[in-house]
């Protein structure tokens, strides 16, 4: 390190050590709650979230020496979130998962999506509201489902495909309805909304082609050796396209969603064994940073509704999984884990609640920040008692034993 | 058996297949080239009741012991059912004439009448290798032929 940079960093009493300070305190916390979300056998992410909120504006400790530092920090983190879920698919995988279950997804939009934007309707939010709100119902998180699958040991299972399935038709469906609602809550026209419709399905479309066709030099020009070279190429690849998207007013999670989608086979297991740990780091950070926006007191008014419209939602949530597991020929005991694990709504309903906020819509983007605490909570605990829970819908015989 | 292969998106591949003795196994083969083997439960055939999570090399490991097991039980049925035919193991010695050289350079087949059926170096098993596969000091060869051919080709490596 030059010496400038050490000095910069040492000077006392300078609002550097107190950003150090804050910041290390801040990482001591969440390693703590992730300790404490591994013996409980919970996803940690609720507790990122509920951290935040005790923390930050309006709770215990404000961190004034931080507060830009964590922002900022967010925003990647937000990025390396989506670029990660594109790394994990390939467009054969999509196309082969919309033949499969394609009709569950369409149940998946129709029954999640629409109690949300009737809610926001009802709210007085007008039509952009509700589509915004539907689009916080709508989408459950990658995230969360993956990580409560493997935590409790359900990979293998007969109904995780199913799970998996409608996470991905939810994932894809997002790079497009993200551009929409954000021209929309920007200010935009329908023509404008469209736009960005085609623009965003044709951009998934050429980087689906793109990848299959280029996929050879695509990897020649992220893979290294270094795995300082390949975080710096792709970490660098993913921050300029996804600053261009946010130019160009669509969601810059969108254009960090594609590079992911763009890379595939080895540029992609490259990039996601090198940008992994960065990941989690910036991710945690974007969860509490959401918490941490969130002054409490904004909640408590809202938070009848926020919890009514979640309990609506679990219920269609887990309708859409006993449907989807069905048609995988899973057992009703399978059919109710899959809509369990499908419950909780994370990254994408943040994004959406976000832009409302900043639109104005704050009375909504409050709803949509309740709701987002509440299912984040509530859903790794409905996954992982969705038997127990669905209990009384269960034929006897399909309960003994 | 028979072996159904389900794709996980974002995750990787999922192989299950049902035992003779009715269990149902699950090997699910992460994209980051972890594994993880299952067993399904009795009471709730979509669930599993043990798994075991493997790393790329302990997957590697047991490939090879339940691998081996299987290559060396195939021939002692193929050696039982034709009267005649044994099999034996020639280690190919350092002071071996065909040490860092090829499998076809030994002329075996054609010196010998006893097949080569596969090569062993170090952990790796190459079944029916190609007689461009390269001999190394150390390797073992599994050799099918009559008592006199597995005589002859033992005579052959040791020069």
């Amino acid at each position: 390190m030059p010496v400038e940079a050490v000095r910069a960093a040492g000077a006392p009493g300078s609002a550097s050590s107190t950003l150090l300070i804050e910041f290390g305190l801040v990482l001591l916390a969440l390693g703590l709650l992730g300790m404490i979300a591994r013996r409980f056998g919970v996803s940690v992410v609720p507790l990122y979230l509920v951290a935040g909120l005790a923390f930050g504006a309006g709770g215990v400790a404000p961190l004034p020496g931080s507060a830009a530092f964590i922002s900022g920090a967010a925003e990647l983190g937000i990025v390396l979130l989506m670029l990660t879920v594109g790394l994990e698919f390939t467009g054969k995988e999509f196309t082969a998962t919309l033949r499969r279950q394609g009709p569950a997804g369409l149940v998946d939009l129709v029954l999640n999506a629409g109690p949300g934007f009737v809610a926001g309707w009802l709210l007085g939010a007008g039509w952009l509201g509700a589509c915004a709100l539907a689009g916080v119902t709508w989408v459950s998180s990658s995230g969360i489902a993956v990580q409560v699958l493997s935590d409790l040991g359900r990979i293998a299972n007969r109904e995780t495909p199913a799970v998996l399935s409608i996470l991905v038709l939810e994932d894809i469906a997002m790079a497009v309805y993200l551009p929409v609602i954000a021209v929309l809550l920007g200010g935009g026209e329908w023509w404008q909304a469209a736009l960005a419709a085609a623009a965003a399905v044709g951009a998934v479309l050429a980087v689906a082609w793109s990848s299959a066709r280029y996929q050879d030099r695509l990897t020649r020009a992220v893979v290294s050796d270094d795995d300082e070279q390949v975080m710096l190429r792709v970490l660098g690849i993913t921050l300029l396209v996804a600053g261009l998207t946010q130019v160009l007013e669509a969601s810059a999670a969108v254009g960090a969603f594609l590079v992911g989608l763009a890379l595939t086979g080895r540029a992609a297991e490259r990039a996601r064994a090198v940008l992994t740990p960065l990941r989690n780091l910036f991710a945690a950070i974007f969860f509490l940073s959401f918490g941490l926006s969130t002054d409490p007191a904004d909640l408590l008014p809202v938070l009848p509704v926020a919890a009514a419209l979640g309990g609506v939602t679990v219920v269609t949530k887990m309708v859409t999984g006993w449907y989807a597991a069905a048609r995988e020929g899973a057992s009703p005991r399978g059919r109710l884990r899959a809509g369990g694990t499908l419950v909780a709504r994370g990254e994408f309903s943040i994004l959406v609640a976000g832009l409302a906020t900043t639109a104005g819509l704050v009375e909504l983007g409050a709803v949509a920040t309740g709701y987002v605490i509440v299912l984040a909570v509530v859903g790794p605990l409905v996954a992982r008692f969705a038997v127990d829970l669905g209990r009384p819908l269960l034929r006897p015989s399909a309960v003994a034993g | 058996m028979d072996v159904t292969e389900t794709m996980l998106p974002g995750v990787g591949l999922r192989f299950d297949f049902t035992l003779e003795s009715g269990r149902r196994v699950g090997i699910v083969a992460h994209r980051t080239g972890r594994f993880e083997v299952a067993v399904y439960s009795r009471e709730d055939p979509d669930a599993t009741t043990a798994s075991l999570a493997l790393t790329e090399q302990e997957a590697d490991v047991i490939a090879e012991i339940l691998g081996a097991a299987r290559i060396a039980e195939r021939f002692a049925d193929l050696t039982k059912e034709i009267p005649g035919l044994l099999s034996g193991q020639v280690e190919v010695t350092a002071t071996s004439p065909f040490a860092g050289r090829t499998l076809g350079d030994s002329r075996c087949r054609t010196l010998t009448g006893a097949s080569i059926v596969a090569v062993v170096h170090a952990e790796e098993i190459t079944a029916s290798p190609a007689p461009g596969h390269p001999l190394r000091a150390g390797d073992v060869l599994v050799v099918i032929g009559t008592d006199e051919g597995i005589r002859a080709v033992r005579a052959l490596f040791s020069g």
